[in-house]
């Protein structure tokens, strides 16, 4: 399988499954429309005639290239996945989302937790159910060494001084059951004080700062209950918590609606603002919501993302070290096939635990009862569910075993899955196709870069 | 190559080999923590 497209005048070839990628001339371009496998010794003669707007020398010097490229297994390559799908279990638990706070601050008009309480009665974990949360993972992640925990909500700093307990109970555990703890945590910002960041910028590995860019498109949603937006009281903080950071990983991440097609001018904006890293998602809801991207918007969004590979492309190229979290992409030294084969691996790899102590697949999850996987209280645990979760690899999803972009997406969120279109298995359209696009774009800067 | 670029010819096939050992960062797909696109991970290795 071949994936070929143009974008920005280069014609580009993606090998699915060997991953090679290749920049083509025209003759090269139209006549991997006609080629057949196994290819013949010579150019078949049908191509010379389909071809006829290029001379002889060029159709057969082009063919034996592509001759070539296939017998080095580069081009054309064989899909030989399916005896490491059938290698792929159940695994041990190394990712725990910690939902420390059912609450929030703010009342952003998009959140898909229900203002932070996720439907279900606003709620602070207690330290006894996160302590008994990560007795669970160490518990559950046999052999392995790197553990991630998450603090994450509604707004985890409104339960700070749990999360303060947490961190120093686990820094304790991690010698005696050789585990290295990586913390990550989301915040809105509201509560950051030089306390708050001089504590982030210790322990936390990574730290997801929330904005949606231009003061005016934030302010729209992101709001306090009185309605005031949050830009101005949440910026100055998160440039200083970045100012402080001393390189360490962090991302501010943004929301776009239909309401800001034109988010290319956020990304630029937050740039302006002196983040140099920066990640900005569709708000992806129920369709019928007035803010909620639709398929309609498509070709805008798209139009949108190529404008912003050119913008990301010209920084490369200025030597400007701006990162668009959507347009990495790492083609030599990327992770595993195991790992692409199955992405999240939520249920399987990734849990979320609640402020009750329930466990969940993932954060995304949390509340629906019949996906809930048990309780760090009790010590239950669903494996049966855990069974499914493992089983949902690209090679289980009937639309993700034809798509050119199952290597990278590794078939999606299961979340969205399920919430869209009714299973963990059937990938959500819209999510998709955004994800393709920007695939493409990413891999047409790698191309632009290489010249 | 005259007519062809190969701009990048990793072989993925061959990644089968060394991995799978798990200690990669969990990729989290779900757009409200960001989809951290599988590709754009790290191996561990």
């Amino acid at each position: 399988m071949i994936h070929k497209f143009t974008l920005n005048d280069y014609k580009i070839v993606l090998d699915v499954n060997s991953g090679a990628v290749f920049e083509l001339d025209d003759c090269a371009y139209k006549m991997l429309d006609f080629i057949d496998l196994p290819l013949p010794a010579e150019c078949p003669k049908d191509i010379y005639i389909k071809l006829k707007e290029f001379s002889n020398d060029e159709i057969s010097e082009t063919y034996s290239e592509i001759k070539e490229l296939v017998e080095q297994g580069l081009l054309f390559s064989k899909d030989d996945y399916l005896p490491f799908v059938e290698k792929l279990g159940t695994a041990p638990i190394k990712s725990m989302c910690l939902n420390i706070a059912h609450d929030c601050n703010l009342e952003c008009g998009y959140c898909f937790a229900s203002q932070g309480d996720f439907g279900h009665g606003r709620k602070l974990m207690t330290y006894e159910v996160g302590k008994k949360a990560l007795d669970f993972l160490i518990e559950n992640s046999a052999d392995r060494y790197n553990l991630e925990v998450d603090f994450f909500g509604g707004e985890p700093l409104m339960n700070f001084e749990v999360i303060k307990k947490l961190v120093s109970y686990a820094r304790s555990l991690e010698k005696k059951h050789n585990k290295n703890f990586r913390f990550t945590l989301t915040t809105n910002g509201v509560l950051l004080n030089d306390e708050k960041i001089d504590f982030i910028n210790k322990e936390m590995s990574n730290v997801v700062l929330s904005l949606d860019g231009r003061k005016e498109i934030n302010d729209r949603f992101r709001c306090f209950q009185t309605g005031k937006g949050c830009y101005d009281i949440v910026l100055p903080k998160f440039q200083k918590l970045v100012a402080e950071r001393g390189g360490k990983e962090y991302y501010v991440r943004g929301t776009y609606t239909r309401f800001n097609l034109d988010f290319s001018n956020d990304v630029e904006h937050l740039f302006a603002l002196g983040f140099d890293q920066v990640s900005i998602e569709p708000a992806v809801t129920e369709k019928e919501l007035p803010f909620s991207v639709r398929e309609e918007d498509l070709t805008r969004i798209f139009k949108e993302y190529e404008k912003l590979a050119l913008l990301m492309l010209e920084n490369k190229k200025q030597g400007k070290k701006l990162n668009f979290f959507h347009f990495m992409l790492d083609l030599e030294q990327g992770p595993c096939v195991y790992k692409r084969l199955r992405g999240c691996s939520c249920g399987n790899e990734y849990i979320a635990v609640t402020p009750e102590g329930d466990i969940y697949p993932c954060h995304q999850f949390v509340g629906i009862e019949e996906k809930k996987m048990g309780s760090v209280l009790s010590g239950e645990f669903d494996n049966k569910l855990k069974v499914d979760f493992a089983s949902a690899t690209v090679y289980s999803k009937e639309e993700c075993k034809k798509c050119w972009a199952k290597f990278y997406c590794s078939g999606g969120c299961d979340a969205n899955n399920y919430l869209y279109e009714g299973s963990i298995k059937l990938p959500h359209t819209i999510s998709c196709e955004i994800e393709k696009k920007r695939l493409e774009c990413a891999i047409m800067i790698k191309v632009a870069l290489a010249q | 190559m005259k007519h062809i670029k190969i701009v990048n010819k990793a072989n993925l096939k061959e990644t089968a080999h060394k991995g799978g050992c798990g200690e990669c960062q969990a990729s989290c797909q779900s757009a409200c923590k960001t989809s951290c696109t599988v590709a754009n991970q790290k191996c561990e290795k």
